[in-house]
């Protein structure tokens, strides 16, 4: 291919208006050089053979040609973005799950994930919500920030969260009975261990704040007179 | 019944509608039946209807339409803040402010705090009807 500059090439000839260079093609033929270049190749421009290309393989007749013409769909690069996350979520905010098998428990926000969901940690001994995954969409932020410094969430993400995959299991008629009575999958010592590691220090920092536990042991509900649209939260 | 407050120059009043809703306002000169020329250290003079205000007790001593400067050295010399702030009237409306602008977590610290009193209350009406029965 043509050797590139490092840096591309600025023009030599400034644009008087959209069109017309300030130089004729004479002047710039002087400010290019090429006399020079061809000074030193002795009269006449230097011209280079093409490199020998290896030839190319015979393309062999394809067995099938389709019987219509079938349009290829457009090329599609996009690359989807997380979800952009509310300005009043940051690391160690309080946070009110609003639907789910953990509806109204408050929650501690770790980090959001590159899938768009967030992070979230009861933590597991306040009020039993372990390190899960949680759309924004159904959440309240508070404005109750723990100190989240002593926490390291790098080795999450949603590959940790991936459900586990079981072998696939033959519906047989006397088996289809004792298969349903398989004991529940037991929890892997390791997300255990996991979950102690991240619950510890934020234990310590959640406990020099007084009510901050029971706060976030107590569930959040609607009582009367309460309007949501005119609560701060 | 006779009338206590009147609407005359110098009477603090509490707008209740509109831009500037909740502010005390000073009744500088009357425009006519229904509107009032208004001012407060912190607006722009302006008329205002007199059923976007609620008269107070408080009273300054001002001439009509004085310049904005004569205005705020009337109104500290009658220590108006200071007289809002320690009526019933002003200091229900800071509880109220105080109230909407909660936290989660202030409401919740509230709710611990209500549930102690009572209980300090209760222990004191239970030694209080032991000892008359007694």
């Amino acid at each position: 291919m043509v050797s590139k500059r490092k840096t591309p090439v600025k023009t030599r000839n400034p644009d008087l208006i959209r069109g017309v260079g300030k130089y004729s093609r004479s002047k710039m033929y002087h400010k290019r050089g090429l006399w020079a270049i061809k000074a030193k190749n002795g009269g006449v421009f230097p011209h280079h053979d093409p490199k020998p290309k290896a030839p190319a393989a015979a393309e062999k007749a394809p067995k099938f040609y389709p019987a219509d013409d079938v349009k290829k769909p457009l090329l599609n690069k996009r690359k989807p973005k997380p979800t952009k996350l509310r300005a009043s979520i940051t690391p160690g905010t309080v946070l009110i799950l609003l639907a789910g098998r953990f509806m109204g428990k408050r929650v501690v926000f770790l980090k959001q994930l590159p899938s768009g969901l967030l992070l979230v940690t009861g933590p597991f001994k306040i009020n039993g919500v372990p390190l899960r995954r949680v759309n924004q969409s159904y959440v309240i932020a508070t404005s109750t920030k723990v100190d989240i410094s002593g926490v390291n969430t790098e080795k999450f993400d949603d590959k940790y969260f991936a459900k586990e995959v079981g072998k696939k299991k033959k519906k047989g008629e006397g088996e289809f009975f004792e298969a349903e009575k398989e004991d529940k999958k037991k929890l892997p010592e390791d997300k255990k261990e996991d979950q102690k590691a991240v619950d510890g220090s934020l234990i310590k920092s959640i406990e020099v704040v007084p009510d901050l536990k029971a706060y976030l042991a107590a569930r959040f509900s609607l009582k009367s007179g309460m309007k949501p649209h005119e609560l701060v939260f | 019944m006779p009338f206590k407050r009147y609407v005359e120059i110098g009477r603090v009043a509490l707008v209740n509608y509109g831009k500037d809703y909740g502010k005390l306002v000073v009744i500088v000169d009357v425009v006519d039946q229904n509107r009032a020329l208004v001012d407060a250290p912190d607006m722009v003079r302006s008329q205002m209807n007199f059923k976007r205000l609620t008269l107070t007790d408080i009273k300054i001593d001002i001439n009509r339409v004085p310049k904005k400067k004569t205005l705020i050295d009337a109104m500290e010399k009658a220590d108006v803040k200071n007289k809002w702030e320690s009526s019933s009237w002003g200091r229900k409306l800071i509880v109220q402010k105080r109230r909407a602008s909660l936290n989660d977590f202030d409401r919740f610290k509230l709710m611990l705090a209500k549930i102690k009193r009572a209980g300090i209350v209760r222990q004191e009406l239970a030694k209080l009807k032991k000892e008359t029965a007694a």
